[in-house]
């Protein structure tokens, strides 16, 4: 499924967070967004998912659910938000509860969300065991288990290490590329970008304005070895500028203030 | 200034000594200096403490220090303890009490929940409710058990009034701050996934506010226990608060005694069933 975007600006109170956005996200594609801390990121993926309250009629989604998704737009969130009384495979599970489906049905897309994610042998652990990677599988399992047309991920790495981050990433592209589901991608890192993205979105400080939509132009499988590194360094070097002028601007308007 | 007690060194250095052990004249251990303020157990402490105390205040009895009909020794009371038993009037008494704590709490409690549930959720209830509580809240429950006699009669009708409402305001507080209290995050999450409004409540906020209701009950639990001593103070034949009255008017110091033991035991015995219940219900935490 798509997503369109028009104009779209959003205030809380007096506060102008977002202002005219346009933007599309194209079936297939992994959309990653960037832009200062406080620019209205996560506002966005909000209301991308329909959990920011928004009056209007800026954001308009296209096209019919793949067969049995149970929730077109699925989050994944930055502080995981699994609920600490359940075990993980009922954290998972919580998401098919109120849906109408056979219970084995149920049982089995549990357990295969789990697989995926590496995590059946500790099904029956609660959230508190588990490492904080551990803990995001859980979350983007819950995702998956409702076969999304859409995943919204909100800084989905960055509560974990370095080295976790990396293995994440990795296994969530290899899961990425069997069903290619559309994602919009929240994150403040630029490796992640980088390796992830079809195209980046650079936000302007707070209210924040598309500064610029780069496209990673080359293939994720191409970006490992070192001809690949070449181009994305560049590509780094492009994005990099991009936020630090406009982190620069930030920091001059605070003292300013 | 240099340091002219050190003998001037040979011309020949010794070997270098092993990585292993640093040089011994130069450098000195590290000690720990952490301690100090760090819990630890010390059971035995206050056992002996407890022990020392009783052996004290009996000895003081056996010795005729203290008139018995002041302060009876410890003996004395459990010999009380073990007639009020023998004779069924502790049974008859606790009975009383244990079915008035019983019914108010229960009353006050589930009413209480309720409000505080829906205050937690709905704003107009919030709105409503956070002013008439913070009214109605300091007012002691006690000094209405006169209108509430008047109202009710002097039967138990007027002591499940007293100890119910006694009993609803801290619990009315204690959910409502726990509802609120729920993560909005988690809130989000469900709603992001298409649970149902009551589904969310059920499996979200209700589990999530379960450990400040818990704390609640244990607050309204011993403010049941007061409660049931002042009423049953004021005007009832029978229950433990009656039967301490009475045997103070009677000079019964060891009976008044026995039946203080048997309220702090039954304080100790709610106390712990809270404590279980947090036990399986809050095994996740
Ligand atoms: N519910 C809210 N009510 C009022 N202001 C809010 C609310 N949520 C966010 N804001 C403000 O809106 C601005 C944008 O917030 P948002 O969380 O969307 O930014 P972000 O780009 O995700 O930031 P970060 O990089 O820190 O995650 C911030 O200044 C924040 O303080
Ligand atoms: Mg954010």
């Amino acid at each position: 499924m798509e997503l369109f975007v028009r104009g779209l600006s959003h205030r809380y109170g007096d506060l102008l967070v977002l202002d005219s956005i346009d933007l599309d996200v194209r079936e297939g594609e992994i959309l990653v967004v960037i832009g200062p801390s406080g620019c209205g990121k996560s506002t966005l993926l909000g209301i991308l998912g329909g959990i920011v309250p928004h009056g209007g009629e800026a954001v308009r989604i296209a096209g019919e659910p793949p067969p049995g998704c149970l929730n077109p737009v699925s989050f994944v969130f930055q502080d995981f938000s699994l609920l600490p009384w359940r075990s993980v495979e009922d954290n998972v599970g919580l998401v098919l509860e109120h849906q109408r489906m056979p219970t084995g049905e149920r049982r089995e897309r549990v357990e295969d969300c789990l697989r995926r994610m590496g995590l059946l042998e500790f099904r029956k652990a609660l959230p508190k065991q588990l490492s904080g990677g551990m803990r995001q599988r859980v979350g983007i399992a819950r995702a998956l288990a409702t076969r999304p047309a859409i995943l919204l991920l909100d800084e989905p790495l960055s509560a974990l290490d370095a080295q976790t981050r990396d293995l994440l990433m990795e296994d969530f592209l290899d899961l990425w590329k069997r069903d290619r589901t559309t994602a919009v991608y929240v994150t403040h890192n630029l490796n992640e970008a980088l390796r992830l993205a079809d195209r980046v979105v650079v936000l302007t400080r707070r209210p924040g304005r598309i500064r610029d939509i780069v496209k990673v132009g080359l293939p994720r499988e191409d970006r490992a070895g070192a001809a690949g590194q070449a181009f994305l360094a560049e590509v780094h070097d492009r994005l990099w500028e991009l936020i630090k002028a406009e982190a620069r601007i930030a920091d001059r308007e605070i003292v300013d203030a | 200034m240099p340091d002219t007690t050190e003998a001037p060194r040979p011309m020949t250095r010794p070997a270098p000594q092993p990585a292993a052990q640093a040089p011994a004249s130069a450098s000195r251990p590290v000690r720990f200096r952490g301690g100090g303020f760090v819990a630890e157990p010390r059971r035995w402490a206050a056992l002996l403490a407890f022990v020392i105390a009783i052996a004290a205040w009996e000895a003081s009895g056996r010795l005729r220090l203290v008139s018995p009909l002041f302060l009876p020794p410890p003996s004395a009371i459990l010999l009380a303890l073990q007639g009020l038993v023998a004779d069924g009037s502790l049974a008859r008494n606790l009975a009383a009490s244990l079915m008035r704590i019983g019914v108010g709490w229960t009353l006050g409690t589930a009413a209480g929940v309720l409000v505080g549930f829906a205050m937690g959720i709905w704003s107009i209830a919030r709105a409503i409710g956070l002013p008439a509580v913070s009214a109605l809240f300091p007012i002691p429950k006690i000094a209405l058990l006169p209108l509430f006699i008047l109202w009710l009669g002097i039967g138990e009708a007027s002591k499940f009034a007293t100890i119910g409402l006694g009993v609803f305001f801290p619990t009315v507080i204690a959910t409502y701050s726990a509802v609120d209290g729920v993560p909005r995050n988690l809130i989000r999450m469900g709603q992001s996934f298409n649970m149902p409004w009551l589904d969310v409540l059920r499996k979200v906020v209700l589990p999530g506010a379960m450990p400040g209701i818990l704390a609640g009950f244990r607050i309204s639990a011993s403010i049941a226990l007061i409660l049931v001593v002042s009423a049953e103070m004021i005007g009832a034949d029978y229950g433990i608060g009656a039967f301490v009255l009475n045997a103070g008017n009677l000079m019964l110091t060891d009976q008044l005694l026995a039946g203080v033991l048997v309220l702090s035991l039954l304080g100790l015995a709610i106390g712990t069933a809270l404590s279980l219940l947090e036990k399986t219900l809050l095994k996740w935490r």
